[in-house]
């Protein structure tokens, strides 16, 4: 099983580095971008038998700090 | 007095922050990341500065999980005293020893100057040696030193008198200026400024010294 974690700053939480992706974006000229929020994707290479539960706790207690960060789980 | 300092492969701060508990009259044993407790008979355990495990998922979030960090957390929560400083904050917060976190410096650059802080409290073995209020000059060396909480738990360590130090000049974007904080039973201090960086003559500074004398003056009288 293959899964996909997806770890973004909580809404609230300011990102100073997709602001500056936000900044060098208007330098570049495209005016149109009203926000940029920078995460992660971290893809696991899981044995048979594992769980999405399994993957939650992996988030829970590891892959996201969920005092700043949300997490988004996709099983392939 | 017996003083532990914790190295991590990445830890940077453990010598300094050894000898600034040596200077301060401290026995000091280093323990390794991969020792799964602190030696018997200590007084409080230093976790050091530096990049832990290469600050590598989020600073200090492999460091937590070390097996030495689980017998620094069985020892918070004995009540045993701790000290963090710098990535040993990020790694306290990490573990849920101190709450909040610390993000990305708010103007994402790397900081690393002396910085006024003020006392916030004298109310903790940490600061005993300094007056409420006093500004004392401390190094900051950070790039994540961004401390961040949710309102809620900002208004709780205000209402608790938990704020150890807080910056006269805001260098990185830190809520409420918050340098450093106490655990619920201030034996836990975490702060990003290195006082250990600041307690000795050689170190262009010595404000940090007092931090290390009121400690090893409460432990000399117990």
């Amino acid at each position: 099983m293959k899964a996909r974690v997806h770890v973004m700053l909580k809404t609230g939480v300011l990102d100073p580095q997709g602001e500056a992706v936000r900044h060098a974006l208007g330098a570049l000229g495209f005016d149109k971008v009203e926000g940029v929020r920078q995460g992660k994707v971290i893809d696991l290479d899981l044995a048979d038998g594992a769980t999405e539960a399994d993957v939650k706790d992996m988030c829970e207690k590891l892959l996201a700090n969920t005092v700043i960060e949300s997490y988004e789980i996709e099983i392939a | 007095m017996r003083a532990a300092v914790v190295v991590f492969p990445g830890s940077n701060c453990d010598r300094d922050l050894a000898v600034a508990f040596e200077q301060a009259g401290f026995k000091v044993s280093m323990v390794w990341h991969k020792d799964s407790q602190l030696p018997d008979g200590i007084d409080i355990v230093g976790v050091p500065g530096g990049f832990s495990y290469g600050d590598y998922l989020r600073c200090g979030a492999i460091a937590a999980q070390s097996p030495i960090c689980q017998a620094v957390v069985a020892h918070a929560e004995r009540g045993g005293y701790a000290l963090g400083i710098c990535n040993g904050f990020q790694i306290l917060t990490e573990t849920g020893v101190l709450p909040g976190a610390l993000l990305r410096n708010a103007g994402l650059k790397y900081i690393c100057r002396t910085v006024g802080l003020t006392v916030a409290t004298e109310n903790c073995a940490f600061t005993d040696g300094y007056a409420a209020g006093e500004v004392i000059g401390v190094p900051i060396a950070h790039h994540d030193g961004n401390y961040y909480a949710d309102d809620a738990t900002v208004q709780r360590l205000k209402d608790e008198d938990r704020i150890a130090f807080t910056y006269v000049d805001n260098p990185n974007g830190s809520v409420a200026d918050i340098a450093g904080i106490l655990s619920e039973n201030r034996r836990v201090l975490g702060m990003m400024p290195h006082p250990e960086r600041a307690s000795d003559e050689g170190h262009g500074g010595t404000d940090g010294a007092a931090m290390f004398r009121a400690l090893s003056g409460m432990f000399a009288e117990a």
